[in-house]
């Protein structure tokens, strides 16, 4: 007989679920302003510390603080905080929407809006997104016709996407978006062979692309790291750590004993863990990495550790698998809320010029989905001509397809 | 005008889109300063430097998600899987991305890549560097599959490819890479040198995707094959006496539908030769397809050789690869029908 205790299975397990009150204390929130901010040129190890804490900017006092302040202008402020507030109004709109039947599907972005409201900001109009179904917000802050893209959730006569692709799978080249699949992860990688080819030709445009926690556990995910790190990729690699996948918690992504940015060191990569909800220190990291990816300096890893306020989807009711009130309790506050008090604090803005600000940006989106629908909703018939549905599967039309149409008899 | 073997056929049209057009780039495993393991790439990145001709992680699905992103931004990626039981890891970008990327945007980005991959038995490769997956690619929309069977082809089909706005599967048969092989595998090795389409002109031309070939004409029975299957079934023509019409395919997807159709109605008879095994295969495609477009021309029940449905067996190579007695007794069997 061996003298050795059996062995167990670990199965990782958020510490609360439905009926338990949330509690975060676990979480060792920095103060603002306590974490470095190195030179661009760092090596990957040398930014460890920063991989496995918080860079924050925003106080509880409403103040700036640190090295990574990013010292930016009012009006920059200002339309970071429009565009936020543009994309949570959005969001509510076409969930309802879809409660309303009026399409099959929704993803909200709730919570998590600094992350691509301040990265667009701090990204070049040129640069190129290879986003995830949550980053919304880039379009809206790139000014992509809201029209449209409600006309893609509505899968209408005037979508873009000629009713292809389930709602919220948008795709603008123009607006340095490329198309969402679906398929989780495999865009990650695709993202560093765009930054490759953009280093191969001279080009001055950089890459940021999206990734959740959850699915960081793909090999594309891996498989991105390893190629940024050795060509060098002008990328800039996120991880928006919203604490959920679905239904599984970071912990069964791996979060449990390491960060999602510490994936990043042992590549060789530069990588940064940043308060998510803080605009300013999304906004200041982003720079940070676009200057080392504009330098030829090659990829950073940046984890946004947030929290995913909402539901995964319109499809997906949270209360069965976390406390409802979770969302709460996140230490970190909400992104919009923290930006307002801030510009409150410098003296900029008041309660009353953001309720109509609110009131505004309401009103634009309801004349937005008025004309949207004008041009229908989902199952209401108005849709593209169904001989669409046989294009652009190859440039040219093959005989087969073609029969295949005809079969169709259009 | 040059004698080539099909592995300097290739690289000849490497060579020549590298120095025609500056978004060519070519990388895979080994490909680079060595040239890959078949050679195919030698020289190239001596020739056109390290920027465009170079060696990538061991790692298919990352070879071909950077291949995406690099098409999309607009460049002409061409890629080496090295060998086409290797391209697994990477069919989920394939299939998921590459493949869709044009239709999902409704044009917006568009994914004009390469995949060269050497494919096929007759090596002792076993089980892992013989197999024929063709198949698995074929059932994809929004890919095209491509098979040459000799040097002059190998190159102008290449460059179509290339040049092609849709990712294009380039599966290389890598037991006729210096030399037809008509399955005799007792015989001595015939080199590419003796044989008529082993000239190849030195500069571009191109050889149309989407049009078959006809490796030799006949009014008995018509042969449907790609690849290394061409010279075996030419061999058994010549063996039996019978006077096929041999089709080589070239391009599987889209497929020459009026060439296959002209022939058939012509002969009356079809067998369908692939390497690949039979179960859902290429074959399966053809022979709904011949049923569809000649039902009433036919005189005979179609016939298809192929790989057995086993993993490709190391020590059984030659009882697995379907050679030229097993294709002339479906000749016989069709022409006897
Ligand atoms: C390859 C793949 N596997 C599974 C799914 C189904 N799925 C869609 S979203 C999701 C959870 C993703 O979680 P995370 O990466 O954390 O992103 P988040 O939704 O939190 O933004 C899953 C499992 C998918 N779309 N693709
Ligand atoms: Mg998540």
């Amino acid at each position: 007989m061996k003298n050795r205790a059996p062995l167990s299975l670990h199965i990782p397990e958020p510490k609360h679920r439905p009926g338990d009150r949330p509690d975060f204390s676990d979480i060792k929130v920095p103060k603002a302003g306590e974490m470095r901010r190195p030179d661009i040129n760092v090596a990957a190890k040398d930014t460890l510390d920063l991989a496995y804490s918080l860079i924050r900017v925003l106080g509880e006092d409403n103040e700036v603080h640190g090295p990574w302040a990013p010292m930016l202008d009012l009006e920059l402020m200002k339309r970071g905080l429009r565009n936020m507030m543009t994309t949570r109004i959005y969001d509510d709109r076409m969930y309802r929407a879809q409660r309303q039947g009026k399409t099959s599907f929704y993803m909200k972005c709730t919570g998590e809006e600094a992350i691509a409201v301040a990265q667009a900001a701090a990204l070049d109009a040129e640069d190129m997104c290879f986003p995830t179904y949550r980053q919304q917000g880039l379009l809206i802050a790139r000014g992509y016709p809201m029209v449209d893209m409600m006309c893609q959730v509505y899968s209408n006569e005037r979508d873009p996407l000629k009713g292809r692709q389930l709602p919220i799978m948008y795709s603008s080249k123009k607006h340095g978006f490329f198309s969402i699949a679906g398929n989780l992860a495999m865009h990650f990688a695709q993202a560093v062979g765009w930054a490759m080819a953009s280093a191969y030709k001279n080009d001055d445009r950089i890459v940021s692309t999206w990734i959740g926690d959850g699915s960081t556990a793909e090999g594309d995910f891996h498989t991105a790291l390893v190629f940024a790190a050795v060509y060098r990729a002008p990328v800039i690699l996120n991880i928006v750590n919203n604490q959920w996948a679905i239904s599984s918690y970071q912990g069964i992504a791996g979060g449990e004993e390491s960060t999602f940015a510490a994936r990043g060191v042992g590549h060789g990569i530069p990588s940064l863990r940043v308060d998510g909800n803080d605009f300013l220190a999304v906004y200041a990291v982003t720079k940070w990495a676009a200057d080392r990816a504009r330098a030829n300096l090659g990829p950073t890893v940046i984890e946004h550790f947030t929290y995913r306020a909402e539901g995964h989807s319109t499809s997906d009711d949270p209360s069965r698998y976390r406390p409802a009130d979770e969302a709460k309790a996140w230490p970190l506050g909400d992104p919009i809320d923290r930006l307002k008090k801030h510009l409150i604090a410098l003296g900029k803005w008041s309660d009353a010029e953001h309720t109509a600000l609110e009131k505004e940006i309401d009103e634009q989106i309801r004349a937005a989905q008025k004309e949207a629908e004008s041009h229908g909703t989902l199952g209401s018939g108005k849709l593209p001509s169904v001989k669409t549905m046989f294009e652009d599967v190859y440039k040219e039309m093959p005989w087969h397809i073609r029969r295949q149409r005809q079969e169709m008899g259009v | 005008m040059a004698t080539m073997n099909m592995i300097q056929a290739l690289n000849s049209a490497m060579d020549a889109m590298l120095t025609k057009n500056a978004d060519v780039l070519i990388f895979g495993e080994d490909v680079g300063y060595f040239g890959g393991v078949f050679r195919a790439t030698d020289g190239l990145q001596k020739k056109h430097g390290r920027q465009r001709c170079f060696d990538s992680p061991i790692g298919e699905a990352g070879i071909v998600a950077t291949a995406i992103g690099m098409a999309a931004y607009g460049l002409k990626p061409v890629i080496e899987i090295q060998f086409a039981d290797y391209i697994y890891p990477a069919y989920d970008q394939i299939v998921s991305a590459a493949a869709r990327l044009r239709y999902r945007s409704a044009g917006d980005f568009t994914c004009p890549l390469t995949l060269r991959s050497p494919y096929g038995g007759g090596i002792f490769g076993g089980q892992t560097h013989s197999q024929s997956p063709e198949a698995l690619f074929t059932h994809v929309c929004g890919i095209k599959t491509v098979i040459p069977s000799n040097p002059y082809d190998a190159k102008g089909l290449l460059i179509s490819a290339i040049e092609d706005a849709d990712p294009v599967m380039f599966f290389e048969p890598k037991r006729i890479y210096n030399g037809p092989f008509d399955g005799h595998h007792d015989k001595p090795v015939q080199p590419w040198s003796k044989h008529p389409l082993s000239d190849v002109p030195d500069g571009y031309y191109t050889v149309p995707l989407g049009k078959a070939g006809i490796a030799r004409e006949g009014n008995d029975l018509t042969v449907l094959a790609y690849g290394t299957m061409v010279h075996v079934a030419l061999a058994a023509a010549q063996e039996t006496g019978i006077d096929a019409e041999i089709v080589d395919l070239r391009t599987l997807i889209p497929v020459d539908i009026e060439t296959i159709t002209q022939s058939i109605e012509k002969t009356g008879r079809c067998v369908i030769v692939h390497e690949a095994t039979r179960t859902s295969g290429f074959g399966a495609e053809l022979t709904a397809l011949v049923q569809e477009n000649c039902f009433y021309h036919l005189e005979a029940p179609i016939e298809r050789v192929t790989g057995w449905d086993t993993p490709y067996p190391h020590a059984f190579e030659w009882q697995y690869f379907p050679g030229p007695d097993r294709v002339a007794d479906a000749m016989r069997r069709a022409m006897e029908a």
